[in-house]
C-alpha cells in the first residue's frame, strides 16, 4: 500500500467528491446494507444482548482502568511461554522494533495476517524503506495492496471495490508480486477467490516471517487471540519460523473467561456470523518457533487520559458502526483520511495523533501516510512522514494553515498540522443521530464522544461570531423578541436562494417561511390565547 | 395539571403554528397551560457545534426558568433529549471546573426562584429537572394516560421517527399510537424510518453535500409511501425533508405531530385567532397545499376553543388561507 492520506483536505471537501462517484455509492449501499442487516439478525437472536454488552463494556472498562498493571502481567506471561514483548511508545519505535528483527533473521520478506495496528503505524511502508516487502495475505487486503490502493473499511478494506474491478487488478497486478493470475479469470467470485489462493498458497510456503496484529490479548495466560474468515491468518501464525504480533496495548483482556464474552460479541456484530470461521490462540512461542510480541502505545496512553474520550479504546474493531453509519456509507472510507474510517474513525483519528485539540501532536503520533487519499497515490516523501522524518520544507504548506505546527516542525517529528485540517472537520462527520452508539457492541457513545471532540476543535473565526452573536441574542428573551420581530418584518425580502454559507443551505432546500409573529408574541397578543 | 411549555426557539421563531396547537391540544385534555416568557433556547446548537461555555449558560438559564414547574412540555425530541442527556454532563463539567452556577437574569425575569435564599447548584437543578422535562407524545401517553386526544384530520399520512426521539428519547411506539387513534387518518409506514434524514444541525451546513444525499433517499421514501403528508415530532428535521420537498416539487407537506393531533372536525388547530399570523406570502408553488388540507387545517375567522378570532394584527395583512402553509 503506498498511497498517502498526508495533506488531505476536510472532510466535508472529501465527501463531496466520494457523494458524486455513483459507482462507489452503489458498492457502499449494497455491501453496508448487507451486513447491517445480517448483523440485526444475529444480533436480534441473542437473548439477552444488551447485557452481554454491557460486560463487554465493562471488562474494557476495567481493565483500562488496571492497564498498567495487567500490561506487567502479560509481559511476564510471554515471557514464561518463551515469547519477547517489546514496547513501542510510538509509530517510529514499533516499525525500527520490526524491521530490526525482520533483518535480524536475514530475510528480505514478511506475510501479514490483515492487521489494523500495522496499518497505524504504517509498517508496510516502513519496512519498504528498509529493503523488505511486506505482503498481505487476507483477500481485501491484497485486492488493496495490488490495486495500490487504501483501505477504505475495517473489516472490508476493499468495501469500495466491485468484482469487475477486482478482476483487472488481479489481472494486471498479481505478476508483479508473484504468481500471476489465471489468463481466463472471470469476475465470478469464486474464481477471483481461487486466483488470490494460488497466488498466496505460494507465499505463505516459502516466506519465513510472519507478522500479525491480535483481536485480543489475555493477561492471565499470555494468549494471543485472532479472528478471521479465511485461514490466511493461521497459515500466517504456524508456518512461518518468526511470528512478530504488533498490538495495541488496549486489546488486553484480564482472563480467559472474560474473552467468552467477546466471542460472542464480535463475530456478530462484525460478520454478521454467529462465530467466525477461524480463532487462533497462541502462548508465547512454539518448538522451534520464535516469537515477539510489540505492545504499542502510539497516543494511547493519552487517550486513556482524557475522561470522555477514553472509551473509544473500548473499540474491538468490528465495524458495526461504519456498517450502520448514514454518512459512511454515503463517502466510503477514504473520506476519514485514516485508517480507521466511520464513526469509530471520527472520534479515534484525533485522539490518537492528538490533534485533538488543534495543537501539534506530541513525538510520535499516528502517521498520516498510512492510508491514502482518494484516487491520490503516495509521493516519494510519504515514507518518510510515517517514519516520523518529514522533511522541513513539505510542512511548509500546512505551517500557513496551522502555525501550532512550528513546534513539531522545530523538533524534527511529522507535523500534526499535515493533518490538522482534516483531523479538526473529523469530529463534524456526523449528524450525532445516534445509530452507532446504538449498535456499538461495548457501548461506545460515539455521539458524547463527537461532541466533547467539537468543544476542543479549532472553530473557524466566522463561525465563532455568529456562534456568539446567537448566544448574545438568546441569552435574554427580550433581545430573542426584537430579533424576531426583525425577521418578521423583513421577512418578504428574503430571497429563495441565499449568499455566502448560508447557500449551503438553500443550495438543494427551500427555506421556511419567516411568520409574522413569533409565538412569543402570539401568545402576549393574545394572552396565550385567550383573547 | 399545570404545565409549562417550553416552545424552543426554533418553533418559536420560525413554527408559532406548532406552539399554539400544543397549546390548543392540552388546554383540550385539561391542562392548564403556562408559558415562562423568561425561555430562550435548550442550547443544543451551540453543544453540539462545540461551544458548550454558551451552551451551558442557556442551560443555565434553562434550568432557571422552569425549576418551579411540576412538568414541562416540549415539541421537540431533540430539546427534550438534549436536556435529558447532555444538561447532566453539562452539569458534571460545570461543577469539575468548580464555577458557581447562577445566571442571574432567569431568576430576576422568572421570578421563580426569587425568595430562596441559597440558590440550588446547577447539578441539583438539573437533577430536579430532567425527570419533569417531556417530549409532547411523551407527556401525553405517560403522564396524561391518554392516546385519543380527540383528533379528526382525514389524510394519509406517514411518520418519521426523528434519531433523537427514536435512539435518544427511546419514544418508541408513543407517536404512531396517538396519530392511529385519529380519526379519518390513515397511517402508512415509512421505509427506512429509523434512518437519520441528514439534518443534524449545523451538520446540514457543515456537511451539505452528505446531508443533501441522505435527505434524498428520505425523500425518496417518503414519496415512496404515497403520503399527502409526513409528520415527525421535531420542526427542524422536518424543515430539512420538508425544504428539499419542496425544492423537488414533491407536493408533500410536512407537519408537526402536534399539529394533526391538535385538528378536530370543526377544523380548527390551535388557539389563535389567525389574524398577525397569517401569511402575507403567497403559497409558493414549491409547496402546494391541498384544498381539502387547507379548509381541515385553516379557520379564518372561525371559531377557537379560546376565544373568537379577535386580534388586531399588529400590521395590516390578508386574512389567514391555510395555516400549515405558512409556517413553512
Ligand atoms: S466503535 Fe464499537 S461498533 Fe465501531 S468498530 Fe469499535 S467496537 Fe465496533
Amino acid at each position: 500500500m503506498s498511497a498517502t492520506f498526508l495533506g488531505m483536505p476536510a472532510f466535508p471537501r472529501n465527501a463531496a467528491r466520494a457523494v458524486g462517484d455513483s459507482q462507489l455509492r452503489f458498492n457502499l449501499r449494497k455491501a453496508t446494507r448487507t451486513i447491517r442487516g445480517r448483523r440485526a439478525a444475529m444480533v436480534g437472536e441473542v437473548p439477552g444482548w444488551e447485557e452481554l454488552r454491557a460486560a463487554g463494556r465493562q471488562i474494557k472498562d476495567h481493565t483500562l482502568r488496571h492497564l498498567d498493571r495487567y500490561l506487567l502481567q502479560l509481559e511476564e506471561a510471554v515471557a514464561r511461554a518463551g515469547g519477547r514483548v517489546h514496547w513501542a511508545a510510538d509509530a517510529d519505535e514499533a516499525n525500527r522494533i520490526v524491521a530490526g528483527l525482520v533483518e535480524a533473521t536475514g530475510e528480505t520478506s514478511v506475510v501479514k495476517v490483515k492487521s489494523m495496528a500495522t496499518q497505524e503505524i504504517g509498517l508496510n511502508e516502513a519496512l519498504a524503506a528498509r529493503g523488505i516487502t511486506a505482503y498481505e495475505t487476507d483477500l481485501a487486503e491484497l485486492i488493496v495492496q495490488l490495486g495500490d490502493d487504501l483501505p477504505s473499511h475495517i473489516l472490508v478494506p476493499a468495501i469500495h471495490r466491485n468484482r469487475a474491478e477486482i478482476r483487472e487488478i488481479f489481472r494486471e497486478k498479481m505478476a508483479e508480486w508473484g504468481r500471476p493470475a489465471p489468463e481466463d479469470l472471470t469476475d465470478e467470485p469464486r474464481a477471483l477467490a481461487e486466483a488470490a489462493r494460488l497466488h498466496l498458497r505460494e507465499r505463505f510456503l516459502s516466506t519465513k516471517v510472519a507478522v500479525s496484529g491480535a483481536n485480543f490479548m489475555i493477561a492471565e495466560t499470555g494468549t494471543l487471540v485472532v479472528l478471521e474468515s479465511e485461514g490466511n491468518g493461521r497459515m500466517c501464525l504456524t508456518l512461518p519460523e518468526t511470528l512478530i504480533s504488533v498490538v495495541g496495548i488496549e486489546k488486553l483482556l484480564p482472563t480467559w473467561q472474560d474473552l467468552e464474552v467477546f466471542l460472542q460479541l464480535l463475530p456478530r456484530s462484525s460478520t454478521g456470523e454467529r462465530m467466525n470461521p477461524y480463532t487462533s490462540t497462541w502462548t508465547g512461542a512454539s518448538e522451534g518457533q520464535e516469537f515477539h510480541l510489540v505492545l504499542l502505545d502510539n497516543g494511547r496512553t493519552r487517550v486513556l487520559a482524557d475522561e470522555v474520550g477514553r472509551q473509544a479504546l473500548r473499540c474491538i474493531r468490528c465495524s458495526a458502526c461504519l456498517n450502520v453509519c448514514p454518512v459512511y456509507e454515503r463517502v466510503g472510507g477514504h473520506a476519514y483520511g485514516s485508517v480507521y474510517p466511520g464513526p469509530i474513525g471520527a472520534i479515534l483519528t484525533p485522539q490518537l495523533r492528538g490533534t485533538d485539540s488543534g495543537a501539534s501532536a506530541p513525538p510520535g503520533g499516528m502517521p498520516a501516510s498510512a492510508a491514502p487519499a482518494p484516487g491520490g497515490r503516495m509521493p516519494a516523501s510519504a515514507t518518510a512522514v510515517s517514519r516520523g522524518r518529514m522533511p522541513a520544507s513539505a510542512t511548509a504548506v500546512s505551517r500557513g494553515r496551522m502555525p501550532a505546527s512550528a513546534t513539531a516542525v522545530s523538533r524534527g517529528r511529522m507535523p500534526a498540522s499535515a493533518t490538522a485540517e482534516l483531523d479538526a472537520s473529523l469530529p463534524y462527520a456526523s449528524s450525532l443521530c445516534g445509530a452507532c452508539y446504538e449498535v456499538c457492541p461495548v457501548a461506545i457513545d460515539i455521539p458524547e464522544v463527537l461532541v466533547h471532540l467539537r468543544a476542543k476543535a479549532p472553530h473557524p473565526r466566522a463561525e465563532r461570531l455568529a456562534m456568539r452573536a446567537a448566544g448574545w441574542v438568546l441569552d435574554r428573551p427580550v433581545r430573542l423578541a426584537r430579533a424576531q420581530r426583525l425577521s418578521g418584518r423583513l421577512r418578504r425580502f428574503v430571497p429563495r436562494r441565499l449568499p455566502g454559507p448560508a447557500a449551503a443551505w438553500t443550495d438543494t432546500r427551500d427555506i421556511p417561511d419567516i411568520p409574522a409573529e413569533s409565538f412569543r408574541d402570539w401568545w402576549d397578543r393574545t394572552d396565550g390565547g385567550t383573547r | 395539571m399545570r404545565v409549562a411549555l417550553f416552545i424552543t426557539c426554533v418553533n418559536d421563531t420560525l413554527f408559532p403554528g406548532t406552539g399554539r396547537a400544543v397549546v390548543t391540544l392540552l388546554r383540550r385534555l385539561g391542562c392548564e397551560v403556562d408559558f415562562p416568557r423568561a425561555q430562550t433556547c435548550c442550547g443544543q446548537m451551540h453543544v453540539n457545534t462545540g461551544y458548550p461555555r454558551e451552551g451551558t449558560r442557556l442551560a443555565r438559564h434553562f434550568a432557571d426558568v422552569f425549576a418551579g414547574y411540576d412538568a414541562v412540555v416540549t415539541p421537540s425530541g431533540s430539546c427534550a433529549a438534549m436536556v435529558r442527556e447532555q444538561y447532566p454532563r453539562l452539569a458534571r463539567t460545570a461543577a469539575a471546573a468548580g464555577r458557581p452556577a447562577s445566571s442571574g437574569t432567569a431568576r430576576d425575569a422568572g421570578g421563580r426562584a426569587a425568595g430562596r435564599t441559597a440558590p440550588p447548584s446547577f447539578a441539583e437543578e438539573v437533577a430536579a429537572l430532567v425527570p419533569k422535562v417531556h417530549d409532547l407524545s411523551e407527556f401525553l401517553v405517560d403522564v396524561l394516560g391518554v392516546t385519543d386526544v380527540g383528533a379528526c384530520f382525514p389524510h394519509r399520512v406517514t411518520y418519521h421517527p426523528t434519531c433523537h426521539s427514536l435512539r435518544g428519547l427511546r419514544l418508541g411506539d408513543r407517536p404512531t399510537r396517538l396519530l392511529e387513534q385519529v380519526r379519518g387518518l390513515e397511517l402508512v409506514p415509512l421505509p427506512g424510518a429509523e434512518e437519520c434524514c441528514g439534518f443534524g444541525g449545523t451538520f446540514a451546513v457543515k456537511n451539505p453535500a452528505v446531508s443533501a444525499a441522505m435527505c434524498a433517499d428520505k425523500a425518496h421514501n417518503v414519496m415512496a409511501t404515497g403520503a399527502e403528508v409526513l409528520c415527525a415530532a421535531d420542526n427542524s428535521c422536518l424543515m430539512h425533508i420538508g425544504g428539499a420537498l419542496g425544492r423537488q416539487r414533491a407536493g408533500i407537506r410536512v407537519m408537526h405531530l402536534a399539529e394533526i393531533l391538535a385538528a378536530t372536525e370543526s377544523g380548527e388547530t390551535a388557539a389563535a385567532p389567525a389574524g398577525p399570523a397569517a401569511r402575507t406570502r403567497t403559497a409558493p408553488a414549491t409547496r402546494p397545499l391541498s384544498a381539502p388540507a387547507a379548509r381541515t387545517l385553516a379557520a379564518p375567522g372561525g371559531a377557537t376553543p379560546a376565544g373568537p378570532a379577535a386580534g388586531t394584527p399588529p400590521e395590516p395583512g390578508p386574512a389567514a388561507h391555510g395555516r400549515t402553509g405558512e409556517e413553512r
